[in-house]
């Protein structure tokens, strides 16, 4: 009998995991893709929102400004990328300008610093802005993370600190017997006293396992242009221009690698599981992103991507008990901005909604630190020379573009989380993400990852089940 | 810090060549530095034959071709280091280099030649519609699964594309069992060497799609099927044109990018072929930083990367020994009509006897002039009756035609009956 069950481990599963790991329980994560983040966590527009957006009040609103509050910190422990560079909010035409007044005022009551810069001064700090721009909205508490390392560090503590995940299992029922809960996945069966619904898209859908419900979950897909990165500073802060029904419009970003994204539309598909590009549609986000700044250079292009937010039918995110058994907990619907809302949506379901139901004692061994990872690049030649002598795999690039060496990935391979795909490998240590996308790197990769698990490159995946990457060996003498 | 006379960025074809080139014109102390655990780069996964036709007049595979270069190299004593990657490049000629035995390195070197060739472009940078499964990848990434480690990628292929190493790869992954289904080329006319259409399509019944592209990738793990559609003169999918196939694996051979970007971040120009400019010696604007091979403009023939960098390092080797490198580069030669792009970009309008020209035309054509105007002035016209994107043109002209006038040279390519 577990003490907890949570199903799902993306951003909100994560962070949940991880402050349930301050206590001395048994918790389990079941995850149905073989690595963590695996759907919307990883596929979205990877800002730390300051919280200028939300409608005052809303679980939304209170949500990402205590979350971005806690993100300087939790990535310290997390040792996880966090820039605050700050997000302008622009108005190109005169008639935007109440807008941007109502946003700033909206803003002011979630809590969020903020001040209204002049055409002028946008660009003194956005070259490459629209010459149009009349104002905007400088927010200098929203930055930008890292999506990837962000979940996974997170489990990554987590698991650290005591707590379990299964990764490849499916829940597809779930039981009300003698005051626990039977979860059956695809694979086994278990039981537990709570059980904490982080299903992401899927959240609805698990939700109804147990009760009716008079809300639901739906996708609505966003899709993304990923550029190299070509030269530092192309752009500063996040620039978003006005906010519309339709989210908080197409962006244009710097990542935490220096890479630049451009994004994400807006559409609602019928398919949670639909991730695919089109071409129209990224044409749009191409012609919405170069009204806002005209020069970006395309042929910097390396990926496209789309993720799906679980855009909940209640405007806002539901962060409750189920109405039968307050030791069933949804936390659903949690869109946009879901990523930076997470941390302190996971302190909240631990401290206010399991706590209720579950007495809960102090971790002794707790620690909120992960072990550091070593990055090269970071270091200056006198350091990498002592490391490299100490261990010669930091001297071996596997991966040329972002220059990723083998020490690196020896690293992640050896973390309580383990590494189960050359996806996951390439969104820990970035091998893979470089302007070949993989081309000359991905054999080496595969590779070390068969070496590594012990078994033959034929069952090494890409990603989710059945993507496997080589599917025969021909001649067995080769190196 | 260590100094070195000349650094070759790269020990594929070009870097061996310019080292073995500036080793016989009197340079000594020479550092190769190649990031793969060979010498030889790219051509140790073209097991195929074909190479070495005009530089040593019989036909080699890749592997052998490299072979003849490295011994060149060793017999030498020329200095390499392998698994070793270049991570930085100053003005000032410092690179920075890191391995596991030497850990990190930065070596001052009076003349570099780079020479890291390229690489190929991804479905990212296509946008490639649909979802993202496995089993898409790139020709050259399959033909090193399949060459140097022994595995397969897939079984029932689709080739998205008529660049050679797709061509190369169709035919390689028939005789290794796979069934090929069909090439789709996005232009009217193929990407391909000629002598690969017949040796790796035809000679094996593959389909060729001209006007084709592929407008939707389906597969939620691994690749289950593309659709192609005809496209119209703009390159737009028609609608109704659709055509699907049932297949695990799209090869991709949608063209290669020069590997340049330690010489892009010094800012040096880019030429249309997205390499550096580079005058009639192979020198970038910075004196003493030389480019040559794939990481210049894209070749299609390694006999042709090999004389091009011989003419680097032998450049290379003269501006270490202080010698002078021809007087002012005053003409700027530009890609006129039809043409892509034009290696060089600068010549000098006296010195050697005579100026080489490499470019290639946009499209296809018949019965047409090479035509290359001086301020405006014809001063040539070569006629071809038949010129195509996927061959690159070799063409010299003597200098006095230029009468030691400088300015610009615009090469063109005019149709006949326009004349």
């Amino acid at each position: 009998m577990k003490d907890v069950i949570i199903i799902g481990a993306g951003a909100v599963g994560a962070f949940i995991a991880r402050s349930l790991s301050r206590y001395t329980v048994d918790a389990l994560i079941i995850e149905k893709e073989f690595d963590v983040g695996d759907v919307t966590s990883m596929a979205n527009s990877a800002i730390a929102h300051s919280g200028y957006d939300p409608v005052p009040g809303t679980k939304k609103a209170i949500f990402n400004v205590k979350g971005n509050r806690m993100m300087k910190q939790v990535s310290e422990e997390l040792d996880v990328s966090f820039i605050e560079c700050g997000t302008l909010t622009v108005a190109l035409y005169d008639e935007q300008l109440p807008m941007l007044e109502e946003l700033k005022k909206r803003a002011e009551l979630n809590g969020v610093p903020c001040e209204i810069l002049t055409g002028e001064q946008v660009i003194a700090v956005e070259p490459n802005i629209s010459k149009n721009v009349k104002a905007a909205l400088l927010c200098p508490t929203g930055g930008i993370i890292n999506p990837f390392t962000l979940t996974a560090h997170a489990v990554e503590n987590a698991l650290d600190n005591g707590l379990h995940i299964v990764f490849g299992e499916e829940v597809i029922s779930i039981e009300r017997v003698d005051g626990y809960f039977k979860v059956t996945t695809n694979k086994n069966v278990y039981e537990s006293k709570v059980v904490v619904n982080a299903a992401g898209l899927h959240s609805d859908d698990i939700a109804r396992m147990i009760e009716p419900i008079d809300w639901s979950v739906s996708p609505r897909k966003g899709e993304y242009y990923v550029l190299n990165h070509f030269k530092p500073g192309f752009v500063n802060h996040v620039l978003f221009p006005l906010p519309s029904e339709k989210g908080k419009g197409i962006l244009v970003s710097a990542t935490t690698s220096g890479n630049y994204i451009v994004g994400p539309s807006s559409e609602w598909v019928e398919d949670k599981d639909d991730f695919s590009t089109d071409a129209l549609t990224l044409a749009e986000v191409k012609r919405q992103a170069t009204d806002m700044v005209p020069n970006i250079p395309f042929g910097e292009q390396i990926r496209v991507y789309a993720g799906c937010r679980a855009t909940p039918s209640t405007h806002d995110f539901i962060i409750e008990p189920s109405k039968k058994y307050k030791e069933f907990l949804n936390v659903a619907g949690i869109e946009s901005p879901g990523l930076v809302s997470s941390p302190a949506i996971g302190e909240y379901v631990v401290e206010e909604l399991i706590k209720a139901v579950l007495p809960l004692e102090p971790n002794p061994n707790y620690n909120p630190f992960i072990k550091k990872y070593i990055k090269p690049q970071t270091m200056s030649i006198e350091e990498r020379n002592a490391l490299i002598k100490e261990n010669p795999d930091y001297g071996q690039i596997i991966c040329g573009c972002e220059k990723v060496s083998l020490g690196e990935i020896k690293d992640a391979l050896s973390r309580s989380l383990p590494v189960n795909s050359v996806k996951a490998l390439k969104q820990r240590t970035r091998a893979g993400f470089g302007l070949c996308q993989g081309g000359f790197c991905q054999v080496k990769v595969v590779n070390i990852l068969a070496k590594s698990k012990g078994v033959s490159p034929l069952e090494i995946k890409y990603g989710r089940e059945g993507s496997e990457i080589v599917i025969e060996e021909v001649k067995k003498e080769a190196m | 810090m260590r100094e070195v006379e000349l650094a070759i960025i790269g020990g594929g074809s070009a870097g061996l060549a310019a080292a073995v080139a500036a080793y016989d014109n009197g340079i000594r102390d020479i550092v190769i530095l190649e990031r793969g655990a060979f010498l030889g780069g790219i051509l140790n996964q073209c097991i195929h034959n074909g190479f070495g036709l005009t530089e040593f007049k019989e036909e080699l595979t890749g592997p052998e071709f490299a072979a003849r270069f490295i011994k060149q190299v060793e017999d030498r004593n020329i200095e390499y280091y392998l698994n070793s990657v270049v991570s930085n490049l100053t003005e000032d000629k410092v690179l920075t280099y890191q391995n596991s035995t030497e850990g990190v390195v930065q070596l001052k070197a009076k003349a570099i030649v780079m020479a890291a060739g390229c690489l190929e472009r991804s479905a990212g940078a296509i946008a490639l519609p649909g979802d993202r499964p496995a089993g898409v990848m790139s020709a050259g990434q399959a033909q090193l699964f399949l060459n140097q480690f022994g595995y397969l990628v897939g079984k029932r292929v689709f080739i998205l594309g008529s660049g050679d190493i797709g061509l190369i790869m169709a035919r390689r992954m028939t005789l290794e069992g796979a069934k090929v289904l069909g090439v789709a080329e996005l232009c009217a006319w193929s990407n391909g060497l000629n002598r690969n259409m017949v040796q790796c399509l035809d000679d094996y019944g593959i389909p060729l799609y001209l006007s084709h592209t592929v407008t939707k990738v389906v597969g939620k793990s691994r690749l289950e099927k593309v659709i192609i559609s005809e496209v119209d003169e703009c390159k737009r999918p028609i609608p109704g044109t659709e055509k699907e196939f049932d297949c695990d694996t799209l090869i991709l051979s949608i063209g290669l990018i020069p590997n340049n970007g330690l010489l892009n971040n010094l800012g040096i120009a880019q030429g249309r072929s997205r390499g550096s400019e580079v005058d009639e010696n192979f020198e970038t604007s910075i004196p003493g930083i030389f480019s040559a091979g794939n990481v210049l403009h894209v070749h299609d023939l390694v006999d042709n990367v090999v004389e091009e960098a011989r003419v680097a390092g032998i450049n290379a080797a003269k501006y270490i020994k202080g010698e002078k490198l021809d007087s002012e580069k005053d003409i700027k030669v530009t890609a006129g009509n039809m043409i892509g792009y034009v290696v060089p970009a600068k010549i000098s309008s006296i010195g050697e006897d005579k100026a080489t020209f490499k470019f290639r035309v946009r499209e296809p054509s018949k019965n047409v002039y090479i035509v290359y105007t001086l301020n405006g002035k014809e001063i040539k016209k070569v006629f071809k009756p038949v010129i195509i994107p996927s061959e690159m043109e070799i063409q010299s002209l003597p200098k006095s035609l230029f009468n030691g006038e400088s300015g610009e040279l615009v090469v063109s390519l005019i149709k006949k009956e326009e004349k």
